[in-house]
């Protein structure tokens, strides 16, 4: 090994040290910042030091150096413009976005690897070949799937399961071609067109996989996405013989796994069903029909729920899906600042699945400038219930639902907020529609409980002006 | 097997358990960002791009670099950026503690 090559494998290494330490800062909200800079330094150190090695060797053509400058030159001016431009409701799709590209990437490399050893003597080792089909496998379908996710998110797909008539058997035969073109590339007996069919499948796969999953499951789905994208570029690392990208690959992969398990368990549901999908409506609001049917409730005019909210001690906001589609994150803080300012002690009870991505609802709340000491989790907030005065749900639905304790249900054993511990509960939401579990919600014909039925943006405004009235 | 692969796999293994005991500490308020990081962390990916253009000499080749270094630099730079966003948003408001 030459000083050069030490010196490389040096830094590589220092920026494999950068992302571990750059991920533990993010244990705190404190540290995080400068977590995510240290994680950047050191991916902008790998990079540099593999410019130092293209200009060393001279191997490289100009025409690579103009593909490679002017590709990446595109791609991170798009980058930029969107991740600067996006808004913070926006953030799961953007997310899922740049999943899909970086799967994507990875994807390409294998093939582009296996295109470049066709030109030369020699077959390659099992070891390369076997990481070549699983990375292109992977990587495309992560590329297709994050969009079709995405997508989703964004509404440019429909949110509720899209069932493709005999999907299961396209997959199935799918998973057949792509089982017969590995073993023929595996033995050598086709090479990058090969590959390339593998890819095409994976894409399609893809798409099959997370169409009928619904849009209320992209938590879990985004997550499992980006340990896709992970394990993918871990495997471009092992066709390349690259140490960076095993690593940042290996620690990708264990984040998204853990994430996808936290998720999957704050919903009570095993990833495998989710991947099965077709639960659930996803998006879109229970039938209008359902109001006024079952049990009676009582409804609350927005001038009481304010007096409640302006005369308590102790006020839990339990924030959900439904605020975060009807971007009422501001109103939220605005009602929230006020009653601090009476002197009411205001918290927010955040289920882990609020938002449309793990933790997207702390997002939301901190761009509203909530105090990130207010922003409790369900583990920090269920014992707090009992002396609460009033719990303000926005929004959020099955998470509340107190069928959960019991067995025999859909939601049964699914971690909810304990909101009817609380001595009154004020519910805002526009109709006695079902969550995505699709069943009524106890919680709402309890006793203690008052719907205040309005849209969570009106809702909240009126309750703020509500509030500001008795503060004159 | 070879060493190279038998040491490859070692460091694949590791940094996976390094990455389970790292990130299993990060509260559910820092989920989203975790995850953007982490979606900025491979974007590591972009060096695997410039090794591949190293020995790209066929029009096909150059055609996959271009397209996986468009794809890699936005990976890398949106995800940065965005993550840098989000956690501007998190700093403490030391005016608002009672």
């Amino acid at each position: 090994m030459t000083t050069f090559d030490t010196a490389i494998h040096l830094v590589y290494l220092a920026a494999a040290t950068c992302f571990v330490l750059g991920l533990h800062l993010m244990n705190s909200p404190g540290t995080a910042l400068r977590g995510n800079r240290l994680s950047a330094a050191g991916m902008a150190a790998a990079v540099l030091a593999t410019g130092a090695v293209l200009v060393r060797d001279h191997g490289i053509t100009v025409w690579a150096v103009t593909a490679l400058t002017a590709g990446a030159a595109a791609g991170a001016v798009a980058g930029l413009i969107t991740a600067r431009r996006v808004p913070m409701t926006a953030m799961p799709q953007l997310v899922s976005l740049f999943n899909a590209v970086g799967g994507g990437a990875a994807a390409l490399i294998a093939l582009g690897d296996a295109v470049q050893r066709s030109q030369e003597a020699g077959t390659p080792g099992l070891q390369t070949t076997i990481t070549t089909v699983l990375d292109v496998l992977i990587g495309g379908v992560t590329l297709s799937g994050s969009l079709v996710a995405s997508g989703k998110l964004a509404g440019l797909v429909p949110g509720r399961p899209v069932t493709v008539p005999g999907g299961r058997w396209a997959t199935v035969l799918l998973a057949l071609a792509t089982a017969g073109l590995a073993g023929l590339y595996l033995t050598g007996r086709t090479g990058a067109l090969g590959l390339s069919g593998i890819g095409v499948a994976a894409l399609a796969a893809g798409i099959l996989l997370t169409l009928p999953i619904g849009g209320a499951d992209m938590p879990v789905v985004i997550s499992l996405l980006n340990a896709c994208t992970g394990t993918a570029v871990a495997m471009a690392g092992f066709v390349l013989d690259s140490s960076p990208l095993i690593i940042a690959g290996a620690l990708v992969g264990a984040a998204g796994a853990i994430l996808t398990k936290l998720m999957a368990d704050a919903m009570n549901r095993s990833i495998g069903a989710i991947i099965a999908g077709g639960y659930g409506t996803g998006d879109s609001a229970g039938p209008a029909a359902a109001v006024g049917a079952g049990a009676p409730v009582r409804a609350i005019t927005a001038e009481d729920a304010a007096l409640q909210l302006a005369y308590a001690h102790k006020v839990v906001i339990v924030p959900g899906y439904g605020l975060a589609a009807a971007q009422a994150q501001h109103e939220t803080v605005a009602l929230a600042r006020a009653l601090t300012e009476r002197g009411v002690q205001v918290s927010y009870g955040i289920h882990p699945v609020a938002g449309r991505m793990p933790g997207h609802m702390n997002v939301l709340l901190a761009e509203a400038d909530a105090p990130y000491e207010q922003l409790k989790d369900l583990d920090e907030i269920n014992p707090e219930f009992p002396g609460t005065d009033v719990a303000l749900v926005v929004g959020a639905n099955d998470v509340t639902n107190p069928a959960a304790r019991r067995p025999g249900n859909p939601v049964s054993g699914m971690p909810i907020l304990d909101v009817d511990r609380a001595r009154t509960v004020i519910v805002i939401k526009r109709s006695l529609g079902h969550g995505y579990a699709g069943i009524d919600n106890e919680l709402y014909t309890r006793p203690g409980t008052a719907m205040l039925f309005a849209d969570a943006k009106k809702g909240l405004a009126q309750l703020l002006a509500g509030v500001r009235e008795y503060a004159a | 097997m070879s060493p190279l692969l038998m040491a490859d796999i070692t460091v694949f293994l590791l940094s996976l358990l390094v990455g389970f005991e790292v990130i299993s500490k990060v509260p559910a308020t820092l989920h989203t960002p975790l995850m953007s990081g982490a979606n900025a962390i491979h974007g590591v990916v972009i060096v695997g791009v410039m090794l591949l253009a190293a020995t790209a000499t066929t029009v096909t080749g150059y055609v996959l670099v271009l397209i996986g270094a468009a794809f890699a630099a936005m990976n890398v730079t949106g995800g940065y950026v965005v993550t840098e966003r989000m956690l501007a948003m998190f700093r403490p408001r030391r005016e608002e503690k009672p």
